[in-house]
């Protein structure tokens, strides 16, 4: 049968639809005369949408929205929710873009999913780095306390910079006033959170997709992405491109010509980070075949996680680069569970090693990515083991060349350990 | 109803106690931490794996219904489903 679909082209930017030209914070009218007022949901509709809407988390575990409000909506006394934008990935920006561009758009979404859950204290999450997205969340959460906007109390906190703080259950326990490390689970948030009480935590991307998901509906989110990875996507792309920098896309927008959008790339590239440091090296062959989505990603050994993307310069040497990040995520171990402590700390040893352009034995390195894996609280060591397990792969021409005593870098560091600003 | 051990790593100092009592299901990593096989216990090891239990010094090792040990990963979300059929990409902007 000869059906040609013709598919209606959705309209991006969505997220970013408010977004003014010099990124000055959206004031609240304009907010509204942009994306309209949100309904109001009774009961528990709006969850029930959210779950035909087949929203994930934005966060980098892609974890279903819908499974999360159902579980917190259950509990029963005093319950807290937290957007969580601390964004301790420090090739991301796209939470901080969200934060400082359309507070109100986050804000709208953590307060309907309060609503849905039936919580009335939400407390938003913003790294004491962030000044500029702080101050503007701050002036959001004013501007709609003094309209008396909403029914729930919102509450802006300045967490420690760090890329573990992000780690949900390390935010709880900084929030209930321990150290920001990360706690056993289970019990889960949605049991025990923040101050021993059940909370929803969602990544303030997600909550913004849910005030847009509570104004237009399920088919109008899933007209961008496939059945099984619907909606818009915020990637930062960053690395040897024209205009790096959050853009917004449909989830299955090919790689190639996300790099297209973004100018090109600037130069002559070898492989690409994709999911931020817990994310995997692809080569640039590779990842120029593939689209932002999971389903194609997942066979290249590689996922979407934090939805960044670092696109690096042939020019630079991916051993030498991934051994500096071995050692930032190894600097950053909450330094509670031995094997990571100890591991990680071995492993960025084990690759500084290899960073040199001589012979050196790697089968311990081998040993050790195999022996940290799943052995942490939380998932730090797992997210490096796959990092630098990546990077032996997709640059192992290199490991030969350096054994070889040579090495194709020209010494220059490109990748920041750091948080992004 | 079977059982499982279970490590809590951040309650785990390395003593070690546990590889000693126990070799069978538990052994150390290069930095003298325990990996233990997640299988359940087989019967005969039972009354092994209590006493490494008991002599952890942290009370970091336990025993724990098998069951109950597979709910704590439910929730951690990974690629989804096995063997799900690759999504035929609709729409792109």
């Amino acid at each position: 049968m000869a059906v040609t679909e013709v598919a209606p082209r959705a309209q991006l930017p969505r997220l970013l639809a408010a977004v003014r030209a010099d990124g000055s914070p959206v004031p609240f009218d304009e907010h509204l005369s942009v994306y309209g007022t949100p309904p109001v949901y009774l009961g528990g509709r709006l969850i029930d949408l959210v779950e035909a809407s087949g929203l994930t988390g934005r966060g980098g575990a892609g974890f279903p929205t819908a499974t999360k409000l159902r579980a917190v909506a259950a509990r029963h006394g005093r319950k807290f929710v937290v957007a969580n934008g601390t964004e301790g990935e420090p090739l991301s920006r796209k939470d901080k873009a969200l934060l400082g561009c359309v507070p109100h758009l986050v804000l709208d979404g953590a307060a309907l999913a309060a609503t849905a859950v039936g919580v009335d204290e939400v407390v938003v999450a913003v790294g004491r780095g962030a000044v500029r997205e702080r101050t503007a969340l701050t002036h959001a959460v004013a501007e709609r306390t003094r309209r008396g906007l909403d029914s729930v109390r919102f509450q802006v906190a300045a967490a420690p910079d760090g890329f573990i703080v992000g780690e949900e259950t390390a935010l709880l326990a900084w929030l209930s006033g321990h150290a920001a490390k990360p706690t056993l689970v289970p019990p889960r948030p949605f049991e025990r959170g923040m101050r021993g009480r059940p909370t929803l935590v969602q990544n303030v991307e997600t909550l913004a997709q849910l005030a847009l998901i509570a104004r237009y509906g399920t088919d109008w989110f899933r007209e961008l992405g496939t059945d099984e990875e619907p909606g818009s996507a915020l990637v930062t792309l960053s690395g040897a491109v024209s205009r790096p920098g959050v853009y917004e896309v449909g989830l299955g927008m090919p790689i190639r010509e996300l790099i297209e959008w973004a100018g090109g790339t600037a130069e002559p590239v070898s492989a690409y980070l994709i999911g931020g440091y817990f994310g995997s090296w692809v080569a640039a062959v590779d990842a120029e075949r593939a689209a932002l989505l999971d389903s194609q990603l997942t066979p290249l050994g590689a996922s979407l996680g934090a939805r960044t993307l670092f696109v690096l310069p042939a020019r630079v040497c991916g051993i030498a680069e991934t051994a500096r990040l071995a050692r930032y995520l190894a600097s950053e171990s909450a330094g509670q569970c031995g094997p990571c402590v100890h591991g990680l700390d071995a492993i960025a040893g084990g690759l500084e090693q290899l960073a040199r352009p001589e012979r050196a034995d790697h089968s311990r390195l081998e040993r050790w990515l195999e022996q940290v894996r799943g052995r942490g609280a939380c998932r730090h060591p797992d997210g490096a083991v796959r990092l630098v397990a990546s990077a032996l792969d997709v640059f192992a021409r290199e490991v030969e060349l350096h054994a070889a005593g040579r090495c194709s870098g020209d010494g220059q560091v490109v990748l920041p350990t750091g948080t992004a600003r | 109803m079977s059982e499982v051990l279970r490590v809590n790593p951040i309650a785990c100092d390395g003593h070690g106690l546990c590889a000693e009592l126990l070799p069978e299901l538990i052994r150390l990593d290069d930095w003298g931490y325990p990996i233990v096989e997640g299988r359940p216990v087989p019967t005969e090891l039972l009354s092994h794996a209590r006493r490494a239990v008991d002599a952890c010094p942290t009370l970091a090792l336990a025993l724990t219904r098998a069951e109950r040990a597979a709910r704590t990963i439910i929730g951690v979300p990974d690629g989804g489903p096995a063997g799900a059929s690759p999504p035929k990409p609709r729409l792109r902007p």
